[in-house]
């Protein structure tokens, strides 16, 4: 049953379908997260159709309304964890470091049978746990990762009690590489390789671009990779948009150090249109109906699909 | 005289730890300072250094709270929220995880100056959603503060004593349950912490003067049982005194200004602490002096509360003996 979920779709039309309900969705909507899709697609599209052991959902395929944040007096309180399986010993766990991929990481959720389409429409409206910058209780979301460069550490965290526990499963962290200009995503590598901490592995996107813009022209944050094998990581470059290389590095053994995969990625693979908004692509709002428009039908185009039909 | 405790906290720590599989210690980098160094060395396998880099411990935390564990983060207080302040609240208060902050040095406990004195950590921790706050007064609430802590269905921030801690009392704190140490009608003293050996010394010297003092310890400053004080306050005749080692603003005297209005209590209230200034660095009995939070300060408090002068002077209070334990005929009063 598992087996079958997991491998209906190659990962490749995983991630075309992930790039083409994004742009749907951003079309629909007048603006979004596309680019994060252009960069993200490969990725988040192998890890959910291969790389993660995960078990089948155990929330509805149809999310259900926010219903209150952990309290007291909020006993039924439940995170959005159960779209990527249950927790068990043997079973990974992901976290979404950036939360502004959320409208991405949804697009996956529906690609590999994990919630139904309909929770796309859900998404960033009011009562809705389907939120804009993930939440907790928003599909596929175990934590609170909106506050950038906190995932990882939370990662070591759960993996270092997990190995006390003698579980077997990874827990995996899907960053942005802007989380590097946080000071915490250091000592997060420092501490994963001080305590061996090596079920821990990270693929992070490397895509050069933050809110302001490219990184460099933001803060310039150097050579990563080797910042992060002095600090303790074991590190492995490849493309973003080659699910044969990411198959290749995870298999890179890292005893008794955490692995990152840094994945060079292009902000505007696979809808070339998007370059034209560069270097502002973190939340691409269109201009005029114009712009819109041509947006609608060359990206379409890019994707080999038909043009949205939008409500004006 | 009283009796002195050298580090209570240290041995109090070991066993609750030991007895609780899932407690671990993690310490960022001050761990003889916090008296857990004996534990590093006898019991490896459940200490965690995490280094100066109290940020990732936040998050390393909630991690570890989410795999079941509960971990207790030693540090003077000041660091527990200052600098990660953003990680305690999405990696530890927000999500409710069991993680117990237990924060050395509270206030002017320590001569290292601002950088060291967490003036206004109960105000910030008071303000975080899901949060307790629990504070030691005393040696016996030092040695009963980890399991107390431990009790929290979710993240607890402790402020407590280290070194040579005095002996006032003979029951382990009690979640929730204010101390009754005097049980007088002209006037309530509200304490916590240190200031309440200091409030015991000057409700001696008052009760010579004849002045009938009510006097309560607060271990629990959040969650508040409001009900109950709000009875002490109307057992009274007089108004409210609170003496505070923490801003005025946001700590227990404004807890009780709060308690105050909303149920509104139309008594004076008179509020003892830092008063919207940082301290600078020097000894304990100094700055309690200096920033008006020793039983003199409480004294003239207690003149300004009742507009009357009781001739009370630095000499009776240091003859005024705080009782060795000090069986308080309603120690765990109500």
């Amino acid at each position: 049953m598992e087996q079958t979920r997991r491998n209906e779709k190659t990962t490749e039309e995983v991630a075309l379908g992930i790039r083409r309900r994004v742009f749907e969705h951003s079309i629909r909507n007048n603006g979004g997260y596309m680019s994060q899709a252009c960069s993200a697609a490969e990725q988040l599209a192998w890890l959910y159709n291969e790389e993660l052991n995960l078990g089948a959902p155990t929330l509805p395929m149809i999310p259900k309304p926010f219903e209150g944040v952990p309290h007291k007096d909020n006993p039924d309180y439940h995170t959005g964890a159960g779209y990527n399986g249950p927790v068990a010993p043997d079973l990974d766990r992901l976290f979404i470091a950036p939360a502004h991929y959320a409208l991405v990481a949804y697009a996956t959720l529906i690609e590999t049978g994990r919630m139904a389409p309909e929770g796309l429409e859900m998404f960033n409206k009011d009562g809705s746990s389907v939120e804009m910058i993930g939440a907790e209780h928003s599909p596929g979301m175990e934590v609170h990762n909106g506050t950038l460069g906190i995932g990882l550490s939370t990662a070591a965290g759960l993996a270092y009690g997990r190995k006390l526990r003698g579980d077997t499963g990874n827990v995996w962290v899907y960053m942005s590489d802007g989380e590097v200009q946080e000071g915490q995503t250091w000592e997060a590598i420092a501490a994963c390789a001080h305590h061996k901490i090596d079920n821990v592995k990270a693929i992070m996107d490397v895509n050069r671009q933050q809110c302001d813009g490219a990184m460099d022209s933001v803060m310039e944050v150097g050579d990563i990779g080797r910042k992060m094998e002095e600090f303790g990581a074991k590190v492995v470059w490849v493309n973003a948009h080659s699910i044969d290389e990411m198959r290749e590095a995870v298999k890179t053994p890292h005893p008794g150090q955490p692995l990152i995969i840094l994945a060079n990625s292009s902000p505007f693979e696979g809808m070339p249109t998007l370059e034209e908004r560069f270097p502002r692509l973190h939340y691409v709002r269109f201009k005029s109906e114009d712009e819109r428009a041509r947006f609608n039908i060359e990206i379409a185009e890019s994707l080999g699909i038909d043009p949205i039909d939008y409500a004006h | 005289m009283v009796e002195m405790v050298s580090r209570p906290y240290e041995a109090a720590f070991e066993k609750h730890a030991m007895a609780h599989d899932e407690v671990l210690c993690l310490s960022a980098d001050l761990t003889s300072s916090c008296e857990i160094d004996k534990f590093r060395d006898n019991h490896p396998e459940k200490f965690l250094s995490l280094g100066m880099a109290e940020q990732n411990m936040m998050s390393f935390a909630g991690g570890l709270g989410l795999a079941g564990y509960r971990p207790f983060l030693h540090s003077f207080g000041v660091f527990l929220y200052r600098r990660p302040y953003d990680q305690l609240m999405a990696s530890i208060a927000y999500p409710r995880r069991k993680v117990r902050l237990m924060g050395f040095l509270p206030g002017i406990t320590t001569p290292g100056g601002m950088t060291h004195q967490a003036i206004e950590d109960v105000s910030v921790m008071r303000s975080i959603p899901n949060m307790t706050i629990l504070e030691t007064g005393d040696a016996t609430e030092v040695e009963s503060i980890c399991e107390a802590a431990d009790s929290i269905d979710g993240p607890v921030y402790c402020r407590v004593l280290r070194g040579s801690v005095p002996r006032l009392f003979d029951t382990p704190i009690k979640v929730g349950e204010m101390r009754e140490l005097e049980t007088g009608n002209d006037i309530l003293i509200v304490s916590s912490g240190i200031t309440t050996e200091e409030a015991m010394r000057a409700s001696a010297a008052l009760k010579g003067a004849g002045v009938s003092v009510r006097h309560l310890h607060l271990n629990t400053i959040k969650p508040f049982d409001h009900k109950t004080m709000l009875d002490h306050i109307a057992s009274v005749k007089g108004g409210v005194i609170t003496l505070e080692n923490h801003v005025v603003d946001g700590g227990i005297g404004s807890l009780m200004a709060e308690t105050m209005a909303d149920a509104g209590v139309g008594k004076r209230l008179v509020r003892l602490g830092l008063k919207d200034t940082y301290a600078h660095g020097g000894s304990r009995a100094y700055l309690m002096r200096y920033y008006g939070l020793d039983a003199l300060a409480l004294v003239h408090g207690i003149e300004d509360l009742m507009g009357q002068k009781f001739g009370i002077t630095e000499d009776d209070l240091s003859a005024a003996r705080v009782e060795a334990v000090h069986s308080l005929v309603k120690a765990e009063g109500l």
